[in-house]
């Protein structure tokens, strides 16, 4: 479905260059929730924007469901992003419009009938469980349930990958179970291909079905959820699941 | 009170109504494609070029630097050219709009610069255009703060048509000058300030009223 092949990225900045992303390679199946942890500044929103190009990779190919994105020129990338969904930390609604205006957004872009966008932000809520939450501006929602539009945002064009940059990071943890939870019933129901970015254990642990250890630009480990938690190879991943061990021995504690 | 007093001002307020509406919308015309092009040419927006964000940041810095005065006399020949005449407040409406478009113009470049990052990115990854950028999330993003800047450039054109009056503009302005400075017509002197003053207060009162209705929504609590 995705597959990276020797993506490099650098920063050019007035104090110098930076490397943050070095060769980096990957192959995600059709259907995976794919998870890439990292510690903060490892480089994993630069990743998965360089997936939809929001940010130009230097060299290395993405290829995404057939389709050589980094060959794509403006127009046929701007087709492309349209069957890519994203989802944000910080949700990147708009707040000039309501619940289901936001929902409509994407289908405005790829020229849907008015008939047609109607029918499917309905269909799209429904999934989402804010059909109550239509006619509501975001101003009005909790932050699980901003999040819950954007998914609906995301999931509106019948995409084929959900890009998602750090979806839970602003929410409580009982939010984010119950986001996370959202995500997994999608993936079941749709098929749905999800790539998913975050520096806690805990999200990798509740959905992945696969995981990628991504330290200062490389991918140091990459394999199945119970490979890479058996049996885990890269220092990185051992002092993260350390980490959240020692969590959740605090947790049994209490 | 002369009994000429009452048409003579009612004559004055429509001339100046005329200027301050016909000028603000040819600075809007002119002012918001300016504004609207300085945001998205900028590094890291939509439509980035570093050499057109200078050129137009030059050009609006330039005409905002011209005394209005000196404006109206520069432009007369562009006056003269697309109206026929340099009197009257027709003719007065060329050099009073594109005094005021590159003023608006910064105006709306703020408005425009304080919509978040993150909306435009995710219309990005949703496959906006540029223009679909600026249509759909940059302008109704920042409605309510473009309303009060267009209130602020209607206020100020308002001021801009006093001194338009001074050389021929018609208007209050013109009166003020004509009868209550050169002719001691003290009472046209005090009505004219009055009605302006009452007007920019009307438009101030009117444009927030209007601002505060956009924003109820989006920032109005569960
Ligand atoms: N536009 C940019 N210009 C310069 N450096 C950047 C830019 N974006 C990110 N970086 C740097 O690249 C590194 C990786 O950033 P990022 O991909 O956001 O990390 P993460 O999402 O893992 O926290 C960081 O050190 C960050 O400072
Ligand atoms: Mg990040």
């Amino acid at each position: 479905m995705i597959t990276i092949n020797g993506l490099n990225k650098q920063y050019h900045t007035p104090r110098g260059t930076f490397t943050a992303l070095r060769d980096v390679n990957l192959h995600i199946e059709k259907g995976d929730i794919f998870g890439i942890i990292g510690l903060s500044g490892a480089g994993k929103s630069t990743l998965i924007r360089c997936l939809n190009r929001l940010e130009e990779p230097d060299s290395g190919s993405i290829v995404i469901d057939g389709r050589e994105i980094t060959r794509l020129v403006t127009h046929e990338l701007r087709e492309a992003r349209k069957k890519i969904g994203m989802i944000f930390q910080h949700f990147n609604l708009l707040d000039s419009r309501t619940v289901q205006g936001n929902v409509a957004f994407p289908l405005e872009l790829a020229g849907y009938s008015h008939k047609a966008i109607a029918q499917r932000v309905e269909e799209i809520l429904d999934l989402v469980g804010l059909s109550d939450k239509a006619g509501s501006y975001p101003a009005q929602l909790s932050g699980g349930q901003k999040q819950r539009v954007g998914i609906a945002r995301a999931l509106a064009n019948h995409p084929e990958v959900l890009l998602s940059d750090e979806a839970t990071s602003a929410l409580d943890p009982q939010t984010t179970s119950s986001i996370l939870e959202l995500l997994a019933d999608i993936n079941r129901k749709l098929g749905l291909t999800i790539v998913l970015i975050t520096h806690e254990m805990s999200v990798i642990k509740q959905i992945c079905s696969k995981v990628a250890v991504l330290d200062r630009g490389e991918i140091v480990e990459c394999g199945s959820m119970q490979q890479v938690f058996s049996a885990p190879s890269s220092a990185t991943m051992k002092l993260f699941l350390e980490h959240s061990a020692l969590l959740q021995g605090y947790g049994a504690g209490i | 009170m002369h009994e000429d007093l009452i048409p003579m001002l009612l004559t004055g307020f429509g001339e100046t109504l005329y200027m301050v509406v016909l000028s603000t919308v040819a600075a809007i015309v002119l002012g918001l494609p300016l504004g609207v092009l300085v945001v998205i040419t900028s590094t890291g927006h939509v439509l980035e070029s570093p050499r057109l964000n200078r050129i137009l940041g030059a050009v609006i810095n330039i005409t905002r630097s011209f005394p209005f005065i000196i404006m109206i006399v520069l432009l007369l020949p562009l006056s003269r050219f697309l109206v026929g005449t340099t009197l009257g407040a027709t003719a007065a409406s060329v050099p009073l709009s594109i005094a005021a478009a590159p003023f608006l113009a910064r105006i709306i470049e703020n408005s425009l610069k304080e919509v978040d990052r993150g909306k435009v990115e995710a219309a990005l990854a949703m496959g906006a255009t540029p223009l679909q950028i600026v249509r759909k999330v940059l302008i109704p993003e920042a409605l309510s703060s473009l309303v009060l800047g267009v209130t602020l450039a209607v206020i100020t054109i308002t001021g801009f048509t006093a001194t338009a009056g001074a050389i021929g503009a018609g208007g209050l302005g013109s009166l003020a000058i004509r009868y209550g400075y050169m002719r001691y017509r003290e009472d046209v002197m005090f009505a004219t300030v009055l009605i302006l003053v009452i007007f920019v207060q009307g438009v101030q009162w009117g444009g927030d009223r209007l601002a505060r209705r956009i924003n109820r929504n989006q920032h109005r609590l569960g």
